[in-house]
């Protein structure tokens, strides 16, 4: 008898520690089938239908439809709610920092001007605590860039659920790119306009020098396929961008200035390779450019200040929607690591300085899904593809509306984080002011 | 004697015209919806502002000789204000000594930058014009009206608004002085120390002026002056109100212990990312607290942060504001404050109140702003939609009822001083600017250069 008091106070003992561990720790995420049940759903490709039932199986959208009925899946009411696809932040370094001020949890700027061979996708921390920060605000993808340099890297499309990078890779890279700029740094920046000159000049040599030994390494390399015998030196940098050189994979090429923009477009059209313009902050100066070259543009973050002092206070919210009406397809990014979170916001902000909801919507997940060719798995509430949603109380772009849940791949993931569990831990602090 | 008589007239005029001449303007906002704050929210309603205050609230008010304004289906709430920011400053940081509290930012007011127009068309109607956080005690602080298009650096300044000093916990002054000057503070140990040294040289400052001025004649020379010493004892004296740069939770509590023990009350901790930790200790001080909507991790001592900050401190019953430290911020004050729906679950008004009445009241300024109420002075910001909305566009900003912003008179350069030596206008990259707080202005630009050379 005493025996059983004594195990089962034990065992109320470790379920009171266990309660309370789970207070310190983000919950596991779940699989498997679920049924939601009467939202509106946003599709993005095919409109809004009301009263609709999304059904989650094996990690996909198995169907989309009214009255849909399922014997293995958990019914989700989702009445009043709505369902939305995952959200796509086409530019961010989130998971390859944890902390940008101390250098050694920074993993995306490596020595080098050409080192297209450095896999961001490799120092991408899946344990990052802002991973998921970021995810409950609906995000469940994103592209993780290498920075600095010329060619600092390769660009990867993740998802933000996984264990191992392996587990989070979405299936699309991109040779990134810092095109060649005249901008200034920065305010502290004092390089005399020929200084800058200069300094583009040789950073613009310096590409078609490698360039042109690429054009060497593809000949020999597409002659030497044919002889099985024949190897290669090992030339990481070559190797790494012969895919951009074939056209297999684009090149994201990180371009803002007005001129530069313009410059970009030419020696894309020169090269004949597929690319991506990212950033484009002055694409509100040369749209009808862009959109006459067909390449997409990734722009943003929407919240900034404008990069000339003379310029309207509002040309950073206002450039997506420039862009788009002029005809370029865009979509969005934060640029940012730890307030990748803001996405939506961002995406708000365009909406309201004449992007419109419904293309700021698509900037944020059909438009990158299309731009990275995964538009078949990502992007829409469609049957068929990856269930990489989320279901809100109402528009996701407002602030009160709330994330109620998400799911990527597949995967029911918890809407906690960091900032949840210490929102529960302090908001009525025990013990509180006595001092016991 | 005329000579005399004719240079001191002069001079009188010269004063005269020095001292701010502040513009006010009469203006009658019709038929808003307007957010008074204070008093619920007042559908259908009108403003009156006479002489650059608030005269009338109600229906159908009569405009006099007052410009009218067309509010309807608008939204009309008090000016924004901005508890901690760094916009229309020459400079931000005097990076030279631990305590430099003999400076003030007030001589260094740059009525020409362009981020005061921009902030103006966020609805932000006041700003606090903070020294930066190099230093534990940093300089004094100017409480700035958006009065752009002045061009006299005095007519910037709110005119009879407390005073205040910046101060300054953890990595920063440590940074800078103990890693970068090698002396005291390297740890938040010396961070303390330099304020228990200032607090009690100021008390003994104060005796011995308390002696002298006892008995001047059994002196032989009065004690020597010090302004350094003269602003520790201000702040003894409670006639400056302490805003202190701060993050962690042990740091904050330490401060408080040592104002306990000086017997400072008045003060307001800025961005305090751990504030949520003591909240409890913060409202049983009657300490301030004046947050970030969502920024964290950028350095060590905002890692354990949540964006849940501004409402665990408002549960708690601290009164708190959201500010920018940014000129990019300070333009969408009220998006920020709207996070606090998203993280956490304020009401409409105890948002708004984050960036009107509750900053106003940790400037000490809440009798004359911050609340639309009679007797107040006339700053609004009207906007399209309900300001909290991510869609909403700020329209019009007025401070002392003269329009300083105007969506629909909103030219494409509005620079009032344009660099004659600038050839062509430059473009600046900001995506490729060094990510720090602008506390920290001048500071890293010092070291930049320090590198070039």
């Amino acid at each position: 008898m005493k025996g059983i008091i004594i195990k089962s106070i034990a065992v109320i003992v470790s379920l009171l520690l266990l309660s309370d561990m789970a207070a310190q720790q983000i919950a596991k995420s779940t699989y498997g089938d679920v049924l939601l049940k009467n939202a509106t759903v946003h599709t993005v490709t095919n409109g809004v239908m009301q009263n609709t039932d999304v059904l989650i199986s094996d990690g996909m959208i198995a169907n989309v439809g009214k009255g849909l009925t399922s014997s293995s899946a958990t019914v989700v009411d989702c009445s009043d709610h709505h369902i939305y696809p995952g959200f796509i932040d086409g530019g961010t370094t989130l998971g390859m920092s944890e902390v940008s001020a101390v250098s050694l949890t920074n993993d995306f700027n490596e020595i080098g001007d050409i080192i297209p061979q450095m896999q961001a996708l490799t120092a991408v921390n899946p344990n990052a605590v802002a991973i998921p920060v970021t995810r409950v605000n609906g995000v469940t993808n994103v592209i993780v860039n290498p920075t600095g340099g010329i060619f600092p890297g390769t660009s990867s499309l993740i998802n933000l659920v996984g264990y191992t990078p392996a587990q989070m890779d979405a299936g699309f890279k991109a040779v990134a790119m810092n095109f060649p700029s005249a901008a200034k740094r920065g305010r502290w920046d004092r390089r005399s306009e020929e200084d800058i000159k200069k300094a583009q000049e040789k950073v613009t040599k310096q590409i078609d020098e490698f360039w042109d030994k690429l054009t060497v390494y593809h000949k020999i390399d597409s002659a030497s396929a044919k002889k099985s015998n024949a190897k290669m030196t090992y030339q990481p940098e070559m190797e790494a961008m012969l895919p951009v050189y074939r056209g297999e994979i684009p090149l994201m090429i990180n371009v803002n200035k007005d001129k530069d923009i313009e410059a970009a477009i030419a020696w894309v059209e020169k090269m004949k390779i597929k690319a991506i313009l990212t950033g484009v902050s002055e694409g509100y100066r040369v749209a009808d450019k862009i959109a006459a070259s067909g390449l997409p543009v990734i722009t943003g973050p929407v919240q900034a200040i404008p990069g000339r002092s003379e310029e309207r206070y509002d040309v950073a919210y206002a450039n997506a929607g420039v862009m788009s009406k002029a005809g370029v397809k865009v979509a969005l990014r934060t640029n940012d690591t730890e307030n990748v979170r803001n996405l939506p916001f961002h995406a708000g902000f365009a909406a309201a300085y004449g992007m419109g909801v419904d293309e700021a919507l698509k900037a944020i997940t059909i438009n990158p899904a299309e731009m990275f060719g995964v538009a078949d798995q990502y992007g829409s509430i469609e049957k068929g593809k990856m269930a990489n949603l989320f279901v809100s109380t109402g528009d996701p772009f407002e602030m009160k509306t709330r994330i109620v849940h998400l799911f990527i791949k597949g995967w029911k993931v918890p809407i906690e984080s960091r900032h949840t569990l210490l929102y529960n831990e302090f908001l009525e602090r025990s013990p509180g002011l006595e001092e016991k | 004697m005329i000579k005399n008589i004719t240079l001191s007239f002069l001079l009188l005029c010269s004063f005269q015209m020095l001292k701010a001449q502040v513009e006010t303007g009469d203006i009658l906002i019709k038929n808003g919806t307007v957010i008074t704050i204070t008093d619920g929210v007042l559908e259908d309603t009108d403003v009156l502002i006479r002489d650059g205050k608030i005269s009338k609230i109600g229906k159908d008010l009569a405009s006099g000789n007052a410009k009218t304004i067309d509010a309807a289906g608008q939204y009309v709430m008090p000016g924004i204000i901005d508890a901690h920011s760094h916009i229309a400053l020459d400079v931000v940081n005097e990076a030279t000594d631990p305590n430099t509290s003999d400076v003030f930012v007030g001589d260094a007011i740059d009525p020409f930058d362009v981020a005061i127009y921009r902030a103006l068309a966020g609805g932000v109607t006041t700003s606090h014009a903070m020294h930066g956080s190099a230093n534990a005690v940093g300089g004094q602080c100017e409480t700035i009206k958006h009065r752009w298009g002045v061009s006299n650096p005095d007519d910037m300044k709110m005119d009879g608004a407390p005073r205040t000093i910046k101060f300054a916990l953890g990595e920063n002054p440590m940074r800078v002085h103990g890693e970068g000057n090698r002396i005291v503070p390297r740890t938040r140990m010396g961070v303390e120390q330099i304020f228990r040294q200032g607090f009690a040289k100021a008390q003994d400052y104060q005796a011995e002026w308390k002696a002298y001025k006892a008995n001047p004649a059994g002196a032989l020379e009065p004690p020597k002056y010090d302004l350094k010493m003269e602003t520790m004892s201000d702040i003894l004296n409670g006639d400056i109100i302490i805003h202190c740069h701060s993050y962690r939770a042990d740091e904050i509590l330490m401060l408080v212990d040592v104002l306990d023990d000086f017997g400072v009350k008045k003060i307001c901790f800025q961005h305090v990312n751990e504030g949520f930790k003591v909240a409890p200790e913060l409202a049983a001080y009657g300490a301030g607290a004046s947050v970030f909507a969502d920024w964290w991790a950028y350095k060590f001592e905002v890692y354990y942060s949540t964006a849940y900050n501004a409402t665990i401190l408002t549960r708690n019953g601290v009164v708190t504001s959201i500010n920018s430290d940014s000129g990019e911020l300070i333009r969408h004050l009220f998006h920020e404050a709207a996070k606090t729906q998203r993280y956490g679950d304020l009401t409409d008004n105890e948002a708004l109140k984050l960036i009107t009445l509750n900053p106003a009241i940790q400037l000490g300024i809440q009798d004359r702003v911050g609340s639309i109420e009679v007797g107040k002075e006339g700053d609004i910001a009207i906007f399209d939609k309900h300001p909290l909305s991510v869609y909403a566009i700020p329209q019009m900003t007025i401070v002392d009822g003269v329009v300083r912003f105007d969506i629909k008179n909103d030219n494409d350069d509005v620079r009032i001083d344009i660099n004659p030596e600038e050839k062509i206008s430059s473009f600046i990259d900001h995506h490729a600017e060094t990510e720090a707080d602008r506390c920290m202005q001048d500071v890293y630009e010092y070291f930049a250069d320090q590198k070039q050379d």
